[in-house]
């Protein structure tokens, strides 16, 4: 990074020089994948796609928010499961089951959230921890849905009869349209007056309070799109691996999640993609060496946290800072 | 029969909420003294239970391997507190959960690395073995009763300690205002280091009682620790009454609604679906209790700060 750029000019690199490249390099994967191990790579490519979406909307509560929920892997359950309960019944198409998964998160996020967020500080990270827990519980219970084991999709969602994800090629282009198009509304939604209320209520509750907006109804409105746009998440995953488990939301992968959104660096949504990507392409990576890769994962995120403030993005931003100023 | 039943799972429910509040109370200090979120609290209970398997395989004696597992638990503890913990009471409650997360993840691999992915399991010592007879028609493991018993004995000196002695008062001072105890020249981060340990201690001593009825497995304190949260959540952070009233009561709504409720709500709808909607439900009632107790007191019942 040269030393000459303002904080604005540098601010606009990251807003949007970095995305486009990220969005640009998943485009052009599947064209390298053709000379290689294809399927393997699109499907690890689309997992990361899918796990960025609900990166994204954690990181609209977690980041902007600064609300630290350690639940929302529920959302992705919901979202998933929505499409094994609709498709054990025989319905597959996604104009229903797409309207089903989101509606399903989004109420789930309404109720919890109306509770959690009466709380705060510890209280509302235990709380969100334990909605978590009972959605999972729900699952484990559903004994004619699979109960523990989960269930088998008969194939992938349909969109008006079109077998529109059959090939994992145009399932993977369907899955970097829609990680665009939350992107752009997830940041739209930040930079608007709205994202500007919700930032303020991380910054200064009291002030906002003060200036007369009752910020729990922001902050709920923000839990829900949040909430629901990790549901399109789960509709997505459940399609990809064309199976449905609770497995999906128990609290690790909640925490996985939040591994992924500060990893990336908090509060800039791509960060939140960086995140994803790293996180899982490290698990992948690990995993290669030793069954036993969180005994390194483990204490690589404790001494991430003790010594490597701002996650993968503020190490690089002070590498670049460094850099800058010699 | 249906009475006798009644009294058994009352006897169970007891049991779990007694467990619940040896790992709560540690827990509920340490949120109110530092307010520093412990994820892997429920690690120190496994690590109680392994110590203890370990110890008593070695020994041949549970009674020995109990006493050799404690302080081992309890230095184990220390030694957490000392080289992570300490460093993380300055940071905000994410960078707490983030590198707490990361304490589960290592050592419940690290178990199963030194201890096999298999569940262990160690003998229920010869002299509570064995059930006794409480009534007519109701036999009641010994062990069972010795785990109730002990459980409510250390809750009541526990109580003595916090409500009667110096070090309790200090300990519900900071829980009240740690700031300002601080300032009148009470060093906060001893006194924070003996109830760390202390809290440690108990939950692995929970741990070790429970070895012999459960299977000793990597991962066991998990969703223990989640229950413990409703606890303290219901009970109010940095509060030892508020704990073990959350604990007794969360310990019997979901004991006897695993039981009961799918039998209760037959008398309202037709079987299958009472059985259905009973076993969907059961496992949901203490996080409904937990939602309407919050819905009513936001900060649970017993708060500690004001």
């Amino acid at each position: 990074m040269t030393p000459d750029l303002g904080p604005s000019q540098r601010g606009l690199i990251a807003r949007e020089v970095i995305p486009f490249v990220l969005f640009a390099a998943f485009a052009v994967i599947p064209l390298a994948a053709a000379f290689g191990a294809e399927s393997y790579l699109l499907s690890l490519v689309t997992r990361v796609m899918i796990f960025a979406i609900a990166a994204i909307s954690l990181d609209l509560i977690l980041g902007y928010g600064a609300l630290v929920s350690f639940g929302h892997a529920a959302f992705l359950g919901i979202g998933a499961y929505a499409v094994g309960m609709l498709g054990a019944h025989g319905i597959k198409d996604a104009a229903v089951q797409l309207p089903a998964a989101l509606g399903a998160a989004a109420v789930f996020a309404l109720i919890t959230g109306a509770l959690s967020l009466r709380t705060k500080g510890v209280y509302f990270i235990m709380i969100t921890l334990a909605f978590g827990q009972m959605a999972f519980f729900l699952a484990v219970s559903l004994a004619a849905y699979g109960g523990d084991d989960g269930m088998t999709l008969s194939g992938r969602t349909k969109l008006l009869g079109v077998d529109w994800i059959k090939k994992d090629r145009h399932f993977y282009y369907v899955t970097l349209g829609l990680l665009i198009a939350v992107y752009v509304l997830c940041r739209s939604l930040v930079v608007s007056r709205f994202g500007r209320v919700i930032r303020g209520a991380r910054e200064n509750p009291q002030r906002m309070e003060a200036i007369g907006f009752s910020l729990f109804r922001y902050q709920l409105a923000i839990y829900v799109i949040a909430g629901t746009l990790c549901g399109l998440a789960g509709f997505l995953l459940a399609n990809q691996t064309e199976f449905v488990s609770p497995a999906y939301m128990t609290w690790q992968r909640s925490g996985d999640l939040i591994v992924m959104v500060v990893l990336g660096g908090l509060g800039s949504l791509h960060g939140a993609v960086i995140g994803a990507a790293a996180f899982l392409l490290l698990e992948e990576w690990l995993s290669g060496f030793t069954e036993h890769w969180k005994l390194i994962f483990g204490p690589f995120l404790v001494l991430v946290v003790l010594f490597a403030r701002g996650g993968l993005m503020g190490a690089l931003e002070r590498l670049g800072l460094k850099g800058g100023s010699k | 029969m249906s009475l006798t039943l009644l009294y058994v799972q009352t006897l169970n429910g007891l049991q779990l909420g007694v467990l619940l509040f040896l790992i709560a109370a540690g827990l509920t200090l340490v949120f109110g003294v530092m307010d520093f979120i412990n994820l892997a609290h429920g690690v120190q209970y496994m690590i109680g239970a392994y110590l203890t398997a370990m110890f008593t395989a070695m020994t041949g004696n549970f009674f020995l391997g109990l006493a050799m597992a404690l302080p081992s638990a309890l230095i184990f503890g220390l030694l957490l507190e000392f080289l992570i913990f300490r460093h993380l009471y300055q940071r905000d409650h994410l960078d707490q959960v983030l590198a707490t997360f990361g304490i589960i993840l290592t050592l419940n691999q690290a178990v199963k690395v030194i201890w096999g992915a298999a569940p262990l399991s160690v003998p229920i010592p010869d002299v509570l073995n064995g059930s006794i007879k409480l009534m007519d028609g109701l036999l009641y493991p010994v062990y069972r009763l010795a785990i109730i018993g002990s459980g409510l004995a250390i809750a009541v000196l526990l109580g003595i300690l916090v409500a009667k002695t110096r070090i309790g008062m200090l300990v519900r001072a900071g829980a009240a205002n740690a700031p300002m105890v601080s300032a009148l020249g009470v060093d906060i981060g001893k006194l924070f280091m003996i109830v760390f340990g202390f809290g440690a201690m108990l939950a692995g001593f929970a741990g070790a009682m429970v070895a012999p009825i459960l299977s000793v497995e990597p991962g066991m304190g998990d969703n223990l620790l989640i229950l413990t949260f409703v606890v303290i959540v219901i009970g109010g952070i940095g509060s030892i009454r508020g704990a073990f009233v959350a604990a007794i009561l969360v310990g019997l709504v979901d004991t006897l609604g695993r039981s009961f409720g799918p039998g209760l709500l037959r008398a309202v709808m037709d079987p299958s679906a009472a059985s259905q909607t009973g076993r969907a439900l059961a496992p949901m009632l203490i996080y409904i209790l937990m939602a309407a107790v919050l819905f009513f007191r936001p900060a649970g019942l017993f708060p500690a700060k004001k």
